[in-house]
């Protein structure tokens, strides 16, 4: 802590340090940020991490591969699938299994449904940041729905281990596709609510326009992604940019806006949804017969030796995982880059000289799931 | 002895007046707290409280006694007798408006010239509360929260008066009972529509309400000007919010809605209150509504709207009234 208080010291210029967090309604979690103010003009922050730090990378170097996978679900609990996609798909290219086409499918199926999941939370939380009660509930009624359909097929609501080396644990049935159906005429049926309730309110207008500017020289810097640099008009998403799994057979778009602040990732968010129910409304029109699983995967999955990587979208960016292999079945090393770390080490210069409320709508525009800065 | 008997009665008046202003104030807050609760609970498609008594009619006393048990925690480093004097001075003065709001033709504790502006003397108290509580808290969010709040209300206290001033000069008096009088053909919001939208935004603002919440703005300042009180203390300053939610309804009510008149009820000097008081919770109904649909302003958006549209509205308004009230 010697730190914080050489780089920020009370009484400097008649500024003052505020302590934002551990235990903070807007900061989610146990992030701390250091605010140097001046009346209600933050001058200087200061992230502070490591409060919930529980050395998952350390962890991966102490046991199989294989048995890794359900702490990826612990490290961004909104997107566990797609972490789990990640993971999985990492230990495929290391070891050369081949995915069968229907697991392909359903892993597409269940991590866009995370996605939605994702963002639907974020929506309502953001708006809770920006003091609107209400919106929360009507996502989290949304939200609901994916969840329950997610537990009948996975077993769990929120840290899913769902995702095998060569495919899924458990296949899919009738009930989860009617059911999804459903839910995807039931949330098109809700955005025109969203809309005219939320997103055209003059008051939200005006507190998310030109708040929190981004470009892209700045993100590149930071090596901010996900929907924030699509907010500064880059339309960059591994789903295109770097195509895995099957979703080059898919019609989707990428939304972008162009003005890189608070609004356009919002707007940005709020259209992703969107196109991620297309791609699931594409992947159960296409859903082919088969295995789930890929037919010989060894119980002792041993990693020849070299380095692996492979990249992901998660709802909040780029996630990558690094693989270091002695040729053991346990990892040499595994680095996981996860967005919301990057995307957080933006703040202290997209809010200097910001007041102390577009402090918190700036934080809440990043997204920022804390145990995945803290993993 | 003869003085006593002859002050007798002015002296029974008075605490009956004192009786009823203490009962309109816990049982406002008493419907009002009950009422937020389920009308938010309705809004965000969730029942609200249910488990005590029929659909958690009793909630609130049990919420009461919860709170009265509570320990009193001051701070450290806290001002102790200020700390104190916060919430008794956010609660006390409220009781004085009651005494002159004409709840029906018969019906008000005293009937006095300067009805308004004991009413918006008393209202004014509150912000020192706030004041005195966010400053002896010594907590960086509740003195952000003090700040706030005596920024915003002193801005907001002028078009407000300037909105019910248009009022006062249509009417002559500054008594409520005559103002109510005054409207017995059409209301004063029929004749004042900006008066009256200009009044209604201060009102938000002067009880510190969502969307101008901003003096307890949760998100930001973890819980503002009272982050650091608690039981009873804590919940004193929520009766103030009430009963200043309650002053404001009824002056509204007073000066554009017509006071007490109605469709004739029998003995209508009293039934009045009917109308009177169904008025008054329609327009805290719209409070509670607003509150729970949008989202919070900025600081600064809240102070330029006041200054650059309310404030120079409302004086046209009123410059608009005087010309018209002088030429007819």
């Amino acid at each position: 802590m010697s730190m914080d208080i050489e780089i920020l010291e009370d009484d400097r210029h008649h500024r003052y340090v505020l302590n934002m967090g551990p235990q903070h309604p807007s900061t989610h979690g146990v992030l701390r940020v250091l605010l140097e103010l001046e009346g209600e003009y933050a001058m200087n922050l200061l992230p502070v991490l490591g409060y919930g730090h529980r050395c998952h990378e350390k962890i991966a170097e102490y046991k199989p591969v294989k048995s890794f996978m359900p702490n990826t679900a612990r490290m961004d609990y909104l997107g566990a699938l797609i972490y789990n996609h990640g993971y999985a798909q990492l230990l495929e290219k290391a070891t050369g299994v081949e995915v069968p086409e229907r697991a392909e499918y359903i892993r597409v199926i269940t991590s866009e449904l995370n996605r939605i999941q994702s963002h639907l939370l974020w929506y309502g939380a953001y708006l809770l940041d920006l003091g609107a009660f209400t919106p929360i509930m009507y996502a989290f009624d949304d939200r609901e729905h994916i969840l329950d359909i997610l537990e009948d097929v996975t077993g769990s609501r929120l840290t899913y281990c769902y995702f095998r080396v060569g495919g899924v644990c458990k296949d899919i049935d009738d009930k989860f596709v009617t059911s999804t159906r459903a839910f995807i005429s039931r949330l098109r049926s809700r955005f025109p609510m969203y809309e005219d309730l939320v997103n055209g309110n003059v008051i939200l207008q005006n507190r998310l326009n030109d708040v929190g500017d981004l470009n892209p020289h700045t993100c590149a810097r930071y090596g901010i992604t996900g929907p924030l640099l699509r907010g500064t008009g880059v339309g960059y998403d591994l789903r295109r940019a770097e195509p895995y799994s099957i979703y080059p057979k898919f019609d989707f778009e990428i939304p972008t806006a162009t003005k890189g602040d608070c609004m356009a990732s919002f707007l940005v968010r709020f259209q992703e949804m969107e196109q991620s129910l297309r791609i699931i409304e594409q992947a159960l029109d296409g859903l082919p017969e088969g295995p789930v699983m890929a037919a010989k995967v060894p119980k002792k999955l041993k990693i020849p030796a070299g380095d692996y990587n492979s990249s992901v979208e998660a709802p909040r960016g780029e996630l990558s995982y690094y693989l270091v292999s002695d040729g053991s079945d346990v990892p040499y090393r595994l680095k996981v880059r996860t967005p919301s770390y990057s995307n957080l080490s933006v703040i202290p210069e997209m809010c200097q000289g910001m007041l102390l409320s577009d402090v918190v709508s700036a934080m809440g525009a990043l997204d920022l799931v804390i145990p995945e800065i803290d993993r | 002895m003869e003085l006593f008997y002859s002050l007798l009665p002015e002296l029974i008046r008075m605490v009956v007046c004192a009786v009823c202003g203490a009962v309109i104030v816990f049982g406002n807050a008493l419907v009002m707290g009950y009422a937020e609760r389920k009308l938010a609970g309705h809004i965000m498609y969730r029942p609200g409280p249910m488990e005590v008594g029929f659909h958690g009619i009793l909630q609130l006393v049990i919420d009461g006694l919860k709170l009265m048990g509570k320990q009193l925690v001051i701070p450290k480093n806290a001002d102790k007798p200020l700390f104190m004097l916060a919430p008794l001075l956010a609660f006390a003065p409220v009781f004085v408006p009651m005494l002159v709001i004409p709840f029906s033709d018969k019906i008000q504790g005293f009937d006095l010239d300067v009805g308004l502006l004991l009413i918006l003397a008393f209202a004014s108290i509150n912000v020192l509360a706030i004041l005195i509580g966010g400053w002896s808290s010594n907590n960086k969010y509740s003195l952000f929260g003090a700040i706030r709040s005596v920024a915003q209300n002193v801005a907001y206290e002028i078009p407000m008066l300037i909105s019910l001033l248009a009022i006062v000069f249509m009417t002559n008096t500054f008594s409520l009972k005559e103002i109510a009088a005054a409207q017995s053909p059409v209301w004063f919001v029929v004749i004042q529509p900006l008066a009256f939208l200009i009044y209604i935004v201060a009102m938000v603002a002067e009880t510190n309400r969502a969307p101008f919440d901003l003096p307890e703005a949760e998100s930001e300042l973890t819980a503002g000007f009272h982050t650091e009180y608690s039981g009873m203390s804590f919940s004193l300053f929520v009766l103030g919010e009430y009963a200043n939610m309650f002053i404001v309804c009824s002056v509204a009510t007073v000066f554009f809605l017509g006071g007490s008149s109605g469709i004739p009820l029998p003995y209508f000097e009293y039934t009045g209150i009917v109308w009177f008081l169904l008025k008054v919770y329609a327009l805290m109904f719209f409070l509670v509504w607003i509150r729970w649909t949008y989202p919070r302003t900025r600081f600064d958006q809240l102070m330029n709207f006041c200054w650059k549209y309310l404030i120079p509205f409302s004086l046209v308004n009123l410059l608009l009234t005087v010309v018209l009230v002088k030429l007819i």
